[in-house]
């Protein structure tokens, strides 16, 4: 890429991660609720669901350093100043939510005397203490920040698609996994 | 800038946009099961136990009245020729557990035909955990997670008699032949005059696969080493709530307890699959190890009232088969677990005086 055009794309180590954990992420938050209603699959979804969550963790890890090191493409200027503010903290949640559910299933199976399993007889260690009411109140919190990612993540999905296809802005050029020298829509 | 669209295109437009949203949200909300209601799930299943049972926070919606113990298991190194879990590797592993009555009545009274269950937790050395829960019949009675729903309902207690309606039952077994079948098999087998004399199965399947890669379905029984009483229905000790787990604190008391683990090899046609069959009697058996208990405590001091003891939580070298009902085990079992370990908790009907006696 030629650094000195102003960038109009997020790096690329950005816009994979960013796609990489979108699937990651929406598979894991279906797996999850799956989990909830599931009799017959729960063995396997629960067998996926914990490894994933840690890959999640670690990406997302990854994911901040990245942010904090990178520069960004500058908001496109169809979008107002508020708008530019609600992108700005609901990209704070997403990534707060990213980091916090990980955990907080990681707590949770700690303070239910569960063991930790990743795969074969790989495991992690505990990371809060065994306590019931811990356990319970952790339980029900990944659940309900899990439902508030879902409904980020569908805002999040609102606004790229309304800009995509109402503003026609090329919005989505900024995280596309493609190079293009023009953004602009074949109309 | 763009020009304008025109109307009819933005009309479009926002009915896609709309569309690919409401997909996603219904598409979610169908596999978190809020679109079938009436579906079987861990949630309804435990409905149906507090239905049947009454509302009893903080204990477990099955087995609920119990008591915990504490051991090792002794491994003679049999086993690993089956299984390459360091379980069955010689020496000895910590064994907490928890023997209980099937039900969900903290408070009922023993009575000798309610069913035993032994769940153990064997902590292995390198971090990995076995648990499993076992009960004193011989074959479980029902083979899928709606004829266990149906069971429950159907053999509750009618209210004007306080017994089950034989009636609903007749309808049950009629729904659920093999049920029937089961049944008589569980009546058959002779009844052992307590916990401390009975034979604990794993009923379900599992599959061991040792250090080649070889893989066998098996299943596993406890089998007492003290030796086999039947039950008396004219002893004194039956007016006593607790008898059952009384006589288990006297004998753990006098002297360790010890089970003998004795694995049974299938064949691959064997049915893994339905807990309701046995299996042939001429399967070969290996007795691959001792269970020593040595203490009991009641759940109201003891770490094993926090448990869950999920049959699937193993150890490599031991796997569930494709016994459907292990998943659904596992799945309840999680579900009883988050919602007792939020809630008040009550004195066991085994307290701390009883087990110290």
């Amino acid at each position: 890429m030629n650094s000195a055009k102003p960038r109009t794309q997020f790096a690329l180590q950005s816009r994979i991660l960013h796609w990489l954990m979108a699937v990651m992420i929406l598979a894991m938050l279906f797996i999850g609720v799956a989990m909830v209603s599931s009799l017959a699959d729960y063995r396997w979804l629960v067998a996926i669901h914990r490894p994933l969550g840690i890959a999640i963790l670690i990406l997302a890890v990854v994911r901040l350093i990245n942010r904090k090191l990178t520069k960004l493409p500058p908001f496109p200027p169809t979008m107002s100043p508020l708008e530019r503010r609600i992108a700005s903290w609901s990209e704070k949640l997403l990534y707060g939510l990213m980091i916090m559910l990980p955990l907080i299933g990681w707590g949770m199976l700690s303070a239910g005397h569960y063991p930790i399993v990743m795969f074969g007889s790989v495991h992690l260690p505990p990371i809060l203490p065994v306590h019931p009411i811990l356990y319970a109140a952790l339980r029900h919190t990944h659940t309900i920040l899990a439902y508030l990612l879902f409904f980020t993540i569908m805002a999040h999905l609102s606004a790229i698609l309304f800009h995509t296809f109402i503003v026609r802005d090329g919005i989505l050029h900024r995280m596309a996994l493609w190079s293009r020298k023009d953004a602009s829509h074949k109309e | 800038m763009k020009t304008e669209l025109p109307r009819k295109s933005l009309i479009l437009r926002l009915t896609a946009i709309g569309a690919v949203l409401a997909s996603i949200v219904g598409i979610f909300a169908y596999t978190g099961g809020w679109l079938t209601p009436r579906a079987l799930t861990p949630s309804s299943l435990i409905d149906t136990f507090q239905e049947v049972n009454g509302p009893h926070p903080g204990f477990r919606r099955n087995h609920a009245k119990g008591v915990c113990i504490r051991g090792t298991f002794e491994s003679n190194g049999r086993g690993a020729t089956l299984s390459k879990a360091q379980v069955f590797a010689p020496g000895t592993v910590p064994v907490i557990g928890r023997f209980a009555l099937a039900g969900g009545q903290p408070y009922a009274t023993d009575a000798p035909h309610t069913v035993r269950s032994m769940a153990l937790l064997f902590h292995l050395p390198n971090g990995e955990e076995w648990r499993t829960g076992n009960n004193n019949m011989p074959v479980f009675p029902v083979k899928s997670a709606q004829a266990f729903h149906d069971l429950l309902t159907a053999s509750a207690a009618d209210p004007t008699t306080g017994k089950p309606n034989p009636a609903k039952m007749s309808a049950f077994f009629a729904a659920y032949p093999e049920s029937a079948k089961a049944m008589a098999l569980i009546r058959d087998t002779p009844v052992s005059s307590g916990f401390e004399n009975s034979t604990f199965n794993s009923l379900n399947a599992f599959l061991l696969t040792n250090a080649e890669g070889a893989t066998v379905p098996v299943r596993w029984s406890w089998i007492p080493l003290q030796p086999f009483a039947p039950i008396s229905t004219t002893e004194p000790g039956l007016a006593d709530k607790n008898y059952l787990f009384d006589a288990l604190i006297a004998a753990i008391h006098a002297g360790p307890q010890r089970w003998k683990l004795v694995v049974t090899i299938g064949r691959p046609d064997d049915p893994t699959s339905d807990p309701t069959l046995a299996w042939p009697p001429e399967r070969p058996q290996i007795e691959v190890g001792t269970l020593t208990i040595d203490q009991i405590e009641s759940e109201d001091v003891s770490p094993a009232r926090d448990i869950n003891f999920d049959p699937l939580i193993l150890p490599t070298g031991i796997a569930g088969s494709d016994d459907p009902l292990l998943s659904v085990r596992s799945a309840t079992y999680s579900q009883s677990f988050t919602r007792r370990e939020g809630e008040p908790k009550t004195p066991s009907a085994v307290s701390a005086a009883e087990t110290a006696k």
